[in-house]
């Protein structure tokens, strides 16, 4: 949300030498919240761009509310569900934001790199985590590593014991596909059953949320690899740029920005740089605007975005490694920069099927 | 048995709030007039204003008033009301009425069709709505069938306890539940030309189910049945000792109420397209109690004016106040809503017309109110014995 405001700071609030009013609502992760609060939004205050949602399923739930909304402007939010823009995408519901799998490309190779040739996989039990799981193991089994046991866990899980029971002995690696408090619970039962695996995270396992836990045990992260949009130690202008906004506008906000924050702004600034370009013309149906918005080249504080013929945008990933700097905070350096990730992973859309629980497998 | 048991089951006169002893008709010449008014309840003019009003509100809201506030509230009243009636009635306060309501809506996703993994046998529509009503209903009998046995506060633990379960088998049954994700796309039927998810087919088809349990409930306490399950509220040992089956009555009235919650479930999941395990999660369990007592336990309206007060903030409160406060001001409606009053908002009704009644010296119409109160429940929603 601070990443929303963000962008409307920066241009103070006007865009084309009209004022942008930010209405605000409120929802849990639970899609009937999430569309609820979006139909508020559009048919009682009558909005005519709609920034957001943030999980997964959220996502799916908005872009099909979308489509019996023609008019409206939908830009996602930080949801990153595959079938939000894969599976019967909605024409005006659009994303300026990678999702979970294209998150990964990239941590396969650098997996093997660090020598983990067998890892096992723990993740929470929903799509997102699949589609980070697939990213993750698209690139790392075709280059020959294996998978042989994948732990999906419920979401917000409290005991992890069965799960660490059943890491085998001879994996190199896990995988840990867990968000929030939960990769925090995972970790302390983790050291205390006497773990001693390195670990690979998604994306937000160490974001920035859990890189500030203040616990004893988070020094276990560090030397752990990670695929994500966002890395704080990025040393581009713009991405320094960023950072220093950030911080000016909210003083009591992270040390740096995380990844919701980044993907927040990056949408919001799509929806802004749009109407600009537009002069504000919503008119039509938004027909000009929405044709502007899917031939643009956003200029992110993480590189260019373009989309692809589904809205959904094609854009760059980090390979970070967690490390710790001289006042002991920890923070991600960056191993590697890919650019121009799309949503298929690399592989021809006709071959590319939505990760799951199942998809894919190499054990 | 305490002394001030052995009054309370002694005593004949039904027990009445906000009427103080001796005022209304006495009961001795009221029971031959009601039991003969039992099932020609005569319609008042208020009552054709209320349903005019609800049968012309889409033509004069808009479709996100008609959906998201009315068709919402109707369907939530209708799923409060089986608790109403539960409690109200019956006594016996049970957290698992939104469970039953899921486990409906599930059913419905199971049998009918959803979009999402997990089984989805793609049996007509109409066919799935009777099986997940049936399954439902089921459900209900033997939630209560193993929570009659219990009063008060452990019957509320015990649904607490089965509603809890039933969230997590939801939640981490992949085979039939599909775990987080739950079934998606659940909507209602393309029949006779119309979408019945469009804002306006989809309230009337709310708005006819609601109508129809509160027929049925209001009906249902002027029965033999519904008059002996207030008797076994106030005094089940007495009931019992007049010969009827306490524990029968019980599980019946579940039943009933499962019926009521099954609609309203069913109702619930097409109004969201979706069901989910956070659509049957503790959050709901206890919004259902709240709706519940907000409107009040003693008629059964009250629940669909809970409904409406709890649709109504759960919208709004978020453009009285700050974005990350906005709970607050629901939270102290709530609490001011339950402070001041004993019942709810029909406590605050209640009040209202019996001080209108001693400022004009009792017009027929409160006092047919008061009458009205009295017959059909009392207020405490706990057996005292």
């Amino acid at each position: 949300m601070r990443g929303a405001e963000l962008a409307v700071r920066q241009r103070n609030g006007v865009v084309a030498g009209r004022k942008i009013e930010v209405i605000k609502a409120s929802s849990d992760a639970k899609p009937d919240v999430a569309v609820n609060a979006t139909r508020k939004l559009v048919e009682q205050d009558k909005v005519d761009i709609m920034v957001g949602p943030l999980s997964g399923s959220e996502g799916i739930a908005v872009k099909e509310y979308s489509k019996t909304q023609p008019t409206i402007t939908f830009i996602n939010g930080s949801s990153g569900a595959q079938a939000t823009t894969l599976a019967s995408p909605s024409p005006n519901f659009f994303r300026f934001n990678t999702d979970g799998g294209q998150w990964m490309v990239g941590l396969g190779k650098a997996a093997l790199d660090k020598g983990y040739k067998r890892v096992m996989v723990i993740a929470e039990d929903y799509a997102f985590p699949y589609s980070q799981v697939q990213g993750f193991m698209t690139e790392y089994c075709k280059l020959g590593g294996k998978v042989p046991v994948k732990a999906w866990v419920p979401l917000g899980g409290k005991d992890y014991s069965s799960v660490i029971a059943r890491i085998p002995k001879d994996v190199d690696a896990l995988v840990v596909v867990l968000g929030g408090a939960d990769a925090v619970n995972f970790l302390n039962q983790y050291e205390q059953a006497g773990g001693d695996k390195p670990l690979v995270g998604g994306s937000i396992t160490v974001s920035q949320d859990i890189l500030n836990y203040k616990g004893k045990r988070r020094d276990s992260l560090v030397g752990t690899i990670a695929g994500a949009p966002i890395a704080d130690a990025y040393e581009a202008p713009e991405w320094k740029t960023f950072v220093a906004d950030y911080k000016k506008n909210f003083p009591d906000g992270y040390p740096s920005p995380s990844l919701f924050a980044l993907v927040y702004y990056i949408n919001m600034k799509a929806a802004l740089d749009g109407l600009d370009a537009v002069k504000g013309d919503l008119t039509d149906g938004q027909k000009k605007y929405r044709d502007t918005l899917t031939k643009m080249v956003l200029k992110t504080p993480v590189g260019d975005v373009k989309l692809d013929s589904n809205r959904q945008a094609i854009g760059t990933t980090f390979i970070t490694e967690v490390v710790k700097d001289g006042q002991g905070n920890l923070y991600n350096k960056v191993l590697q920069k890919i650019d121009n990730v799309n949503q298929t992973l690399g592989m021809p859309p006709a071959e590319f099927k939505i990760g799951s629980r199942d998809e894919p497998n190499c054990p | 048995m305490s002394a001030a048991d052995w009054r309370r089951a002694m005593n004949l006169q039904p027990r009445r709030l906000g009427v103080p002893p001796g005022r209304g008709p006495a009961p001795a010449d009221r029971a031959p007039q009601a039991r003969a008014r039992r099932f020609t309840n005569p319609v008042r003019v208020h009552h054709l204003l209320v349903l005019a009003v609800l049968l012309a509100y889409p033509w004069f809201a808009t479709p996100f008033f008609t959906y998201q506030i009315g068709a919402q509230a109707l369907a939530l009243g209708l799923i409060a009301l089986s608790l109403t009636f539960l409690a109200g009635s019956g006594g016996m306060i049970s957290l698992a009425q939104m469970t039953v309501a899921g486990l409906a809506g599930y059913m419905v996703a199971i049998f009918g069709t959803a979009a999402t993994d997990g089984v989805t046998l793609g049996w007509p529509w109409w066919l799935a709505v009777i099986i997940g009503i049936v399954i439902a209903v089921l459900a209900a009998a033997g939630i209560g069938w193993l929570s009659v046995r219990t009063e008060g506060i452990y019957t509320i633990m015990i649904t607490l306890a089965i509603g809890v379960a039933f969230y997590y088998l939801a939640l981490q049954n992949y085979a039939v539940f599909n775990g987080f994700q739950g079934k998606q796309k659940v909507f209602p039927p393309m029949l006779w030309g119309i979408f019945w998810r469009d804002a306006t087919p989809f309230y009337y088809l709310t708005l006819a189910c609601a109508l129809a349990g509160y027929l049925v409930v209001v009906y249902l306490l002027r029965t033999p049945f519904g008059i002996a399950l207030q008797g076994i509220r106030d005094n089940p040992r007495r009931m019992h000792a007049l010969g009827f089956n306490v524990t029968a009555h019980r599980v019946a009235a579940y039943a009933v109420a499962g019926v009521l919650a099954a609609v309203g479930g069913v109702l619930f999941t097409w109004y969201n397209g979706l069901v989910t395990p956070g659509s049957v999660g503790t959050g709901w369990l206890i919004n259902i109690l709240v709706i519940a007592v907000l409107g009040g336990l003693r008629h059964p309206v009250g629940a669909f004016l809970g409904a409406i007060v709890f649709v109504l903030l759960q919208n709004f409160a978020i453009d009285v106040i700050d974005r990350e406060r906005f709970n607050l001001v629901i939270g102290v409606v709530f609490l001011v809503i339950v402070l001041f009053s004993r019942d709810g908002l029909l406590g605050w009704w209640a009040a209202l017309s019996a001080r209108m009644s001693t400022q004009r010296g009792g017009s027929p119409w409160t006092a047919v109110r008061k009458r009205s109160y009295a017959r059909s429940s009392s207020p405490s929603p706990s057996s005292p014995s």
